[in-house]
């Protein structure tokens, strides 16, 4: 089976200085998959979208869109992808609906031909089809673009970080979205840095300072956590994790929420209770120690912390 | 194969269409824009029509009449029977007339002698004194001038010239009352024509730039050369609706006759707008920001093209680099297109050399847009 996106050993570099931007990434996207790319800001994110949309050269390394070549075949990829890049980048003195029909003509349709597919976003546009695209709110604006990526029915779909600035109401609504438009076999590339957006993807690759930590399904890579993790709670959550580094025997500890995650061996035995032990002796009341289940959060947090020591 | 190639085609003139729809959309809402783009033109007329002009028109000036016989009489009636001049007729002693120039009543005076009458009865010949204030150097010529001009035809005209005095006979060809109109026009047209089409372009395309819409033009089968063109199309109209109104109120409110062929006029005008179209799209191309267009356009472009251009300053008094120098300037080679089709009514054969060097500057600017633009996007 032909590969959706296929990227070997791509770097880019930018200026004089040779800041490296992407690291050596290789990544392989099933036909009709939502494979996101789950990093902090800074990460390379934007820039292999960009190589892979054939917007920038790669400095190493080739990549194939569809088994087209991303620097010569460069015609044949921009004719069959959707590309929303991070910025909003609609015309914000046009409105709604003259934007959708705009992009609509740009990729040789009407909005007619494609409307089962944008349907679902679009009536909640409707009311406001008159209305400029640079006074609608956050949710509105990725969805207009989404729209406008979307109305050509592309082959495959490159969303870069589309949930950024967005209410978690619109955000959850948005990949309820994705999931409806993977149906109609529509490969998705998102980039995102939420990282609870992760566990909506078929598989995922976390990436950190341009390279590739994990590539897996998102149950696959918190699975393979190699620790037993607890939810820990006493008092304020500076006092906790005071208490818990003085605590020998465990691997680390963070904040994540509202509680403590304590990461200590698989093999080590009795840890709720030394945990709590330790804390109570240390004088925090209240104390809550739970197992945990790890998230892919935690996962990236063990891969920080790892390279900073 | 043929098929598609039309299929191809219709998409990128559907595509045409649309943008070019979409770009008057972008203008029309820009209404502070519009405003400059359309008055701009209408404001600069009547601004060098009616105010800016150095012509002499009921100038004030003082006579001092020390002879006070029928020949200073005459003389005076026949300065103050021109349109040029208004006599103030209080009757000053010298030393007034420096406070008269100092308290900017009058620009010019006339010290005619006690003894004019005698003096040329005699020996035939006189001198009079004029004084003008020469803070402005132009008015002060052209005054010197017109009243040189009126006492040497009163002493002709009286038949009191000496036999042997051989007085020169001038006459300024195609502006014969040295008017301003005719020199600023053509100015005001090359300037305006140079500003909406250079400047309006580059940051129009360079707008996209920076709202973050070109990246998803890239990455769409709509291909760059076609968005260029259809950003030029809206500024090519309306530059050309411009040029009407330029031509319009030069005709009825100036009254400029368009002494040559006025399609030749328009077909040369389309000529310049396409060639500033081709400056402002390369500096589009070259430039990351707004800022950087406009910047680009009016100090490092429009500034010194008009003061190159013969319209402000005569090139034949520069200095020899800066003559050299203004042969690059497009708006330079247009000056003299429209002076020699409006003013001189010259045809298509004298100004041949022009549109050929206009058209090449096109082409060349043409070629190095292509060269120059950027498929992919610009790397920090």
């Amino acid at each position: 089976m032909e590969l959706a996106i296929e990227a070997t050993d791509l770097s880019k570099w930018y200026g004089k200085e040779k800041i490296l931007a992407v690291d050596h990434v290789s990544l392989a996207v099933k036909p009709g998959e939502i494979f996101g790319l789950i990093g902090p800001d800074g990460a390379g994110k934007t820039s292999i979208f960009r190589m892979l949309t054939t917007l920038l050269l790669p400095n190493t390394g080739t990549a194939r869109v569809n088994g087209f070549d991303v620097v010569k075949d460069y015609l044949e990829i921009r004719d069959r992808v959707g590309y929303m890049p991070g910025r909003f980048s609609l015309y914000q003195d046009l409105t709604v609906e003259e934007n959708l029909g705009f992009f609509a003509t740009v990729f040789n349709t009407t909005i007619e031909e494609n409307y089962h597919l944008i349907k679902d976003i679009y009536v909640q546009l409707e009311p406001f089809k008159k209305r400029y695209a640079g006074k609608l709110s956050g949710g509105m604006k990725q969805k207009l673009a989404l729209c406008c990526a979307l109305i050509h029915r592309p082959e495959v779909l490159f969303l870069d970080e589309p949930t950024t600035g967005v209410d978690p109401v619109s955000r959850k609504e948005f990949w309820e979205m994705l999931a409806r438009l993977k149906q109609h076999g529509i490969t998705i590339l998102v980039a995102t840095p939420y990282m609870d957006e992760a566990t909506r993807c078929d598989r995922i690759a976390l990436i950190q300072e341009g390279r590739i930590l994990q590539v897996d399904t998102p149950a696959a890579i918190t699975a393979a956590y190699p620790d037993r993790l607890f939810q820990v709670k006493g008092g304020s959550m500076s006092a906790t994790l005071r208490a818990l580094n003085k605590l020998d025997g465990i691997i680390r500890c963070y904040g994540s929420g509202e509680f403590a995650h304590v990461a200590v061996p698989a093999t080590a035995t009795h840890m709720e209770q030394r945990i709590k032990d330790h804390l109570l002796a240390q004088g925090l009341t209240d104390v809550v120690v739970r197992p945990a289940i790890p998230t892919i959060e935690d996962v990236f947090i063990k891969f920080t912390l790892e390279k900073k020591a | 194969m043929a098929t598609q190639g039309k299929k191809k085609r219709s998409a990128h003139l559907s595509h045409l269409l649309s943008f070019v729809r979409k770009e008057f959309r972008h203008m029309l809402r820009d209404r502070k824009t519009l405003l400059i783009l359309f008055g701009m033109p209408v404001v600069q007329v009547l601004l060098f029509g009616f105010v800016l002009s150095n012509e002499v028109k009921e100038t004030r000036i003082i006579v001092v009449d020390q002879a006070k016989d029928a020949v200073s009489q005459a003389l005076i009636e026949k300065i103050e029977a021109s349109s040029y001049f208004t006599v103030l007729t209080d009757s000053l002693p010298p030393t007034g007339i420096t406070d008269a120039f100092r308290s900017g009543r009058i620009k010019a005076a006339l010290v005619l002698p006690a003894d004019l009458q005698r003096d040329l009865l005699h020996d035939g010949r006189n001198t009079v004194q004029i004084l003008t204030d020469a803070t402005d150097i132009n008015l002060a010529q052209t005054i010197e001038g017109y009243l040189t001009a009126i006492i040497t035809d009163f002493s002709l005209a009286d038949g009191m010239a000496a036999p042997y005095v051989i007085v020169p006979e001038t006459r300024m060809l195609y502006n014969p009352e040295l008017r301003g109109a005719p020199n600023f026009v053509p100015g005001v047209m090359a300037m305006v024509l140079l500003l909406v089409c250079v400047m309006m372009t580059a940051v129009a395309i360079v707008k996209e730039k920076e709202l973050g819409t070109m990246e998803v033009l890239l990455v769409s089968p709509m291909r760059p050369a076609l968005v260029i063109i259809s950003k030029a199309i809206p500024y090519l109209i309306l530059s050309f609706i411009n040029l009407l109104a330029i031509l319009l109120l030069s005709v009825t409110v100036l009254d400029l006759p368009i002494r040559g062929s006025l399609p030749l006029l328009l077909a040369e005008s389309t000529l310049f707008i396409t060639t500033c179209l081709t400056l402002g799209i390369l500096i589009s191309i070259v430039t990351a920001s707004q800022q950087a267009a406009m910047f680009a356009s009016l100090i490092g472009l429009l500034l010194p093209t008009m003061m190159l251009s013969g319209f402000m300053f005569p090139i034949e008094n520069m200095p020899l680099p800066l003559q050299v120098l203004s042969n690059a300037a497009p708006s330079r080679w247009y000056y003299v297109i429209v002076k020699d089709i409006m003013i001189k009514g010259a045809g298509f054969s004298s100004i041949w050399k022009e549109t050929a060097v206009l058209s090449g500057m096109t082409l060349f600017l043409f070629a190095v847009c292509l060269k120059k633009f950027n498929i992919r996007l610009s790397e920090r």
